[in-house]
């Protein structure tokens, strides 16, 4: 078949890059993937396990390092995607470096970036020692020790909700998705963890929308006696004894809370990827007030970038969960299918 | 049959218990908004609250004070509202860039201009 | 003497404006309070009577100052003032030597031609009268220079001008006539007689060669007389009453007289001095960066003039002060702002001619009745210390800069207290920026109480808003300092030693400290101490606000934002490594449009404290575990 000998260049190698990579790959196309690391796997070779069911990352990673194992399948790393742009009947795709690749159909999953806490300087990230993100808190994780900085066991951790997400200030309006649920995860490994450790969420909203979400906040209630508090914390400092303290209104009890913290984990939000931003602004990519890529309809539509033979998978539309970037990537990749037989 | 009218059958509630929404004086609420529209932002996060200069010293509660003023119920405020020093911090932390202090210097003069009956 | 009666409507005009302006002004010196009233009267016979001419000839004839901002318009104001000063000057001497008799009333002057046709044919006579001419063709460029600005005020470098009242309009009209008025009377006459120089003489010859020019000339006297007189009548309720009164100021401000804390004659005084020339329009970044075009100082002035309601003006401005900066007329906009917010409301409505005119109008002087009471602040016993260090509000959003201060002070030995660590009290400055002075006096004597009772010698504050009010409103024995001019002190005595940074630097001057309090020098010596400063487009006293500012009370964040974005582009043209500022609000506003790094000049001298050996090891460490971290 002539469409089978088509070749499609993925931007990117997180989740998404590697699902539509690798199925692509699997269906007989000839595949490239351009990864800006040094080894595709994303996000999620910093994480530790997954929620809702706390399954290791690492399952999830072999799955993905199998899926992408294909004859039909190039991974060209330490490469960013700088530009694509029509040319033929294809499309011409721009490397960084200066190479470039002819494909047939290119699709963008250039993922997403934490947000930087340094911007949040109210929280103290990188001012104090023991302010951390929640990804340097997976690293703790994988390292198999919850610490202060001093190497000393933490009594009491708080969770900091909604970093660098619903928040004018940092020019983030948008819901990272994710965040509520990490977080409540991540007390409930901090519990089993540290079992004297008491662990308090901060939250604005707790937004448990997808399967087994509402029942694990359920379960770090009812098995972990992991506490909530409802508000949005405005500041940290420190104390003379040289504890974290942090403020915020019990906003349920309708007056301000003062509490001392070891250590303050800070829930970073989903912000479009830097190099999906320079290449949306050098290829004529539409990008949302949110800045991910604005798809050409939400409903219908959302794998198509509205360049011809250019398709859009995962999180650099929106934030996502890896379960809905997997469908969304298997989504891009049927319309680039569907594309590629309509030639 | 007749019909009961149900204010003379069942429980009386006591009446200070609720929000009476239906009977609730909107003057306020909408001064307000017409004077600062951000005030319409406000998703009673806390974080004015949290931070707030005044409300270290003494019971005063932004995110509480737009709450009531949205449902009408003046009475709590009169008092309260007098209490903010107008400082700023909650307008550096407020996540929906509600501007905090004409808020506050808004629902301050639709008290006393309520009081003066020219609401 | 011959009388003509076209002179009437110019000698009326003439004779009301003078006797006018006489009663208002003894009316505006009777207002004054005792003191001004002396002030008044020693620079009278003083330094401030010489200095005031000067400064009359320098700002209301030759416009320097408008000049120096932009040649165009002050070559406009220049040739209308100057030009017609010189032309009223050499005219009475021309009336005065040329004319029958000596000592002539000024219509004689004014109206020379009409009464002397044929003079200026010989002699010196005729020197004379190119000499007359040019003068008027000097004033009739301006003229026609304020005729574009009127239509395109663009060719002329401005980007907006002032909108006018119906008074202004039939004023700006009448004074728009006055000089094509004379050129032509002038001119039929003189093409009558055969007489006038280069340009009435020539025209005159032109008109001659098709009209009846002897018949029409008596009409375009008429036009000129009118147009004077009905300038001249309307000055009183125009804002081309400006021009007297601006005299006046000028004399006031010599003496020493200043705007205070309410309204006064002084008050009324400025606000009638202002020539709406829209300086202060075209650089008000609300206008320029946020497209806010209605609330900038010329606007509320003349809402102050004729007596609108202005609250929501008034409340609408950052009070940045970059318009008092370069008012020519040099009005204290911000203090006049000030008093405006501290009043009660103002009904709104227009005012009646009569009451245009009215020389008792006067605007009440009561304060806005206290909203705000702070009770419940309960008296506290603090600790001794010799330096107080007050973080203020707003720097407790800030960590890095506390950190940066405690670092700093500790490096350089200095036994401090941190007054506010655990949340203080607000220093009261922001509830006088909103015209809440009363209430702002509850919040002051709580503090001043605290820090007089720890015998403090220094008081030393992070944020410029704090500073301001503590050096100005509070009654302290204790030297306050900004952290700047306190990190510049420990430097210059040796006890913070500082290693140097390689970076390039452009410092931002917070409106509180620079324009504010005038600190301009520290911060730069502090910053060049420790890195390389670079110059930035709009500095010192012309620095720009960050947008962020307490000033003001109902600017969305939509338009702080805009405002502050212009601002950062500015200021890092050069594009230094970091933009460094002195103000926990800066930099919060700062931050949220850009992504070049912003730094308090604290954090930029506690970073080029050199580490003690054990950190740098310290440090290796942490960065062999980070390492760990990414690879894993």
């Amino acid at each position: 078949m002539k469409t089978m000998s088509a070749h499609i260049v993925v931007a990117g190698g997180g989740v998404a890059g590697m699902e539509a990579a690798g199925t692509l790959a699997g269906m007989g196309y000839r595949v490239t993937m351009i990864e800006k690391d040094d080894a595709p796997g994303g996000h999620l070779l910093q994480w530790h396990a997954l929620f809702p069911d706390r399954r290791p990352a690492d399952e999830v990673i072999s799955h993905f390092r199998k899926h992408t194992e294909h004859p039909n399948l190039r991974i060209i790393t330490g490469t960013t995607v700088e530009k694509v742009r029509n040319h033929g009947s294809g499309v011409l795709v721009s490397l960084s470096g200066g190479a470039e690749e002819q494909a047939d159909a290119v699709i963008v999953a250039t993922g997403f970036e934490l947000f930087d806490a340094h911007r949040k300087e109210e929280y103290g990230y990188g001012i104090y020692d023991n302010v951390i993100t929640s990804a340097d808190l997976e690293a703790m994780f994988n390292r198999g020790l919850v610490a202060k900085a001093d190497g000393s066991v933490p009594s009491r951790i708080g969770l900091v909700h909604c970093v660098g997400s619903r928040d004018e200030k940092v020019n983030n309006n948008h819901c990272s998705k994710v965040c509520c649920v990490t977080a409540v995860k991540q007390a409930i490994e901090i519990r089993k963890m540290l079992p004297s450790c008491e662990v308090f969420c901060f939250y604005m909203d707790m937004r448990m929308y997808g399967p087994y979400y509402e029942e694990l906040y359920r379960e770090s209630q009812e098995y972990h006696n992991v506490n909530f508090i409802r508000g949005k914390v405005s500041e940290a400092s420190v104390n003379i004894n040289n504890r974290l303290v942090i403020k915020v209104e019990d906003t349920l009890a309708g007056r301000p809370l003062k509490m001392e913290l070891d250590i303050i984990v800070l829930m970073v939000g989903m912000e479009m990827a830097g190099a999906g931003m320079r290449l949306a602004e050098a290829s004529g990519m539409k990008r949302g007030i949110n800045r991910f890529l604005e798809s050409t309809d939400h409903h219908y539509g959302n794998n198509l970038s509205g360049l011809r033979g250019v398709f859009y998978a995962g999180t650099c539309t929106a934030p996502m969960n890896i379960t809905d970037t997997i469908s969304h990537a298997r989504a891009a990749v049927t319309e680039t299918v569907k594309y590629l037989n309509s030639r | 049959m007749r019909v009961t009218q149900s204010n003379k059958f069942g429980f009386t509630i006591n009446r200070s218990r609720l929000i009476d929404y239906d009977s609730s004086d909107r003057k306020v609420r909408e001064y307000v908004t017409l004077r600062e529209p951000s005030f319409r932002l406000c998703f009673a996060c806390g974080g004015c609250t949290a931070t707030c200069t005044a409300g270290q010293h003494t019971s005063f509660n932004l995110r509480r004070m737009n709450t009531f003023i949205r449902r009408g119920e003046i009475e709590p405020l009169r008092e309260e509202v007098k209490r903010c020093m107008l400082c700023g911090k909650c307008l550096l932390v407020c996540p929906r860039g509600v501007n905090t202090r004409n808020v506050v210097a808004a629902a301050a003069e639709a008290i006393v201009k309520l009081e003066r009956n020219e609401l | 003497m011959n009388f003509e009666l076209f002179t009437l409507p110019f000698n009326l005009g003439l004779y009301f404006i003078l006797i006018y302006s006489v009663v208002r002004i003894t009316i505006w010196f009777r207002d004054l309070s005792r003191s001004d009233k002396l002030r008044l009267q020693r620079g009278f016979f003083g330094r401030p009577f010489m200095d005031s001419l000067r400064e009359i000839f320098m700002e209301s004839l030759l416009h320097r100052k408008i000049f120096r901002k932009n040649p165009v318009l002050g070559y406009m104001h220049m040739s209308l003032a100057f030009g017609w000063f010189l032309l009223i000057v050499f005219g009475t001497f021309e009336a005065d030597f040329f004319g029958e008799k000596h000592l002539n009333p000024p219509s004689h002057a004014i109206f020379f031609r009409w009464f002397n046709p044929e003079h200026g044919a010989e002699g010196f006579a005729r020197i004379y009268s190119i000499w007359m001419d040019l003068l008027l063709a000097f004033i009739l460029s301006g003229l026609l220079l304020a005729i574009i600005k009127r239509f395109t005020p663009r060719l002329m470098g401005m980007k907006k001008t002032t909108k006018h009242t119906w008074t202004d309009r039939i004023a700006l009209i009448s004074l728009w006539l006055i000089f094509p008025s004379r050129l032509l009377a002038e001119s039929f006459t003189c093409g009558a007689h055969g007489s006038g120089s280069f340009l009435t003489g020539n025209l005159g010859n032109a008109l001659a060669s098709f009209l009846p020019v002897a018949d029409i000339a008596p009409w375009f006297w008429w036009l000129y007389s009118l147009s004077l007189g009905v300038f001249f009548f309307l000055l009183p309720i125009s804002r081309y009453f400006h021009i007297p009164v601006e005299l006046f100021l000028i004399f006031m401000r010599n003496s020493g007289i200043t705007t205070g804390d309410r309204h006064s004659s002084y008050t009324e005084v400025q606000t009638h001095a202002c020539s709406s020339c829209g300086i202060c329009i075209s650089t008000c970044q609300m206008s320029y960066a946020a497209g806010i075009h209605d609330i900038q100082s010329a606007y509320f002035i003349k809402g102050l003039r004729n007596d609108r309601d202005i609250a929501a003006i008034t409340a609408n401005c950052l009070m940045c002060g970059r318009c008092e900066e370069v008012c020519p007329v040099g009005i204290e906009l911000g203090p006049m702002r000030l008093i405006e917010r501290r009043q009660g409301e103002r009904s709104d409505r227009t005012l009646k001619l009569k009451e245009k005119y009215s020389l008792m109008r006067r605007r009440s002087t009561i304060e806005k009745r206290p909203t705000q009471s702070y009770s419940y602040l309960v008296r506290e016993e603090p600790e001794k210390a010799d330096v107080l260090f007050f973080a203020g509000c707003m720097t407790h959003l800030t960590p890095a800069v506390i950190a940066a201060m405690k670092k700093i002070m500790d490096s350089a030995g200095v036994i401090y207290r941190f007054m506010d660590e655990n949340g203080g009290v607000c220093c009261g400055r922001p509830l006088m920026l909103a015209g809440r002075d009363r209430e702002a006096r509850e919040l002051i004597n709580h503090n001043s109480d605290i820090i007089w009772k720890s015998g403090a010698q220094i008081l030393v504050t992070s944020c410029p808003i704090c500073y301001k009010v503590f050096r100005e409103s509070y009654y302290l024995e204790a030297r306050v300092m900004h952290h700047s001019e306190f990190i510049n002190l420990l430097i210059e005595e040796g006890s913070l030693r500082l290693g140097y940074l390689h970076k390039k630097v452009a410092y931002h001057d917070p409106c509180e400290l620079g324009r504010g309090s005038g600190i301009y020098e520290e911060p730069r010596a502090v910053i060049s101490y420790v890195a390389e400063l670079q110059s930035s487009a709009q500095e010192a006293n012309m620095s720009l606000c960050c947008g962020g500012s307490l000033g003001n009370l109902t600017l969305s964040s939509g338009k702080r934002a805009m405002i502050a974005a212009d601002a950062v582009r500015t200021l890092t043209l050069c594009s230094p490594d970091e933009l460094i500022t002195a103000c926990p609000l800066c930099k919060k506003t700062f931050v949220q449009v850009t992504k070049t790094k912003i730094s308090d000049i604290a954090e930029l001298v506690a970073a080029a404290i050199p580490a003690p050996k054990r950190e740098i090891a310290k440090r290796r460490t942490a960065k062999r575990y980070s390492g760990a971290i990414s690879n894993s």
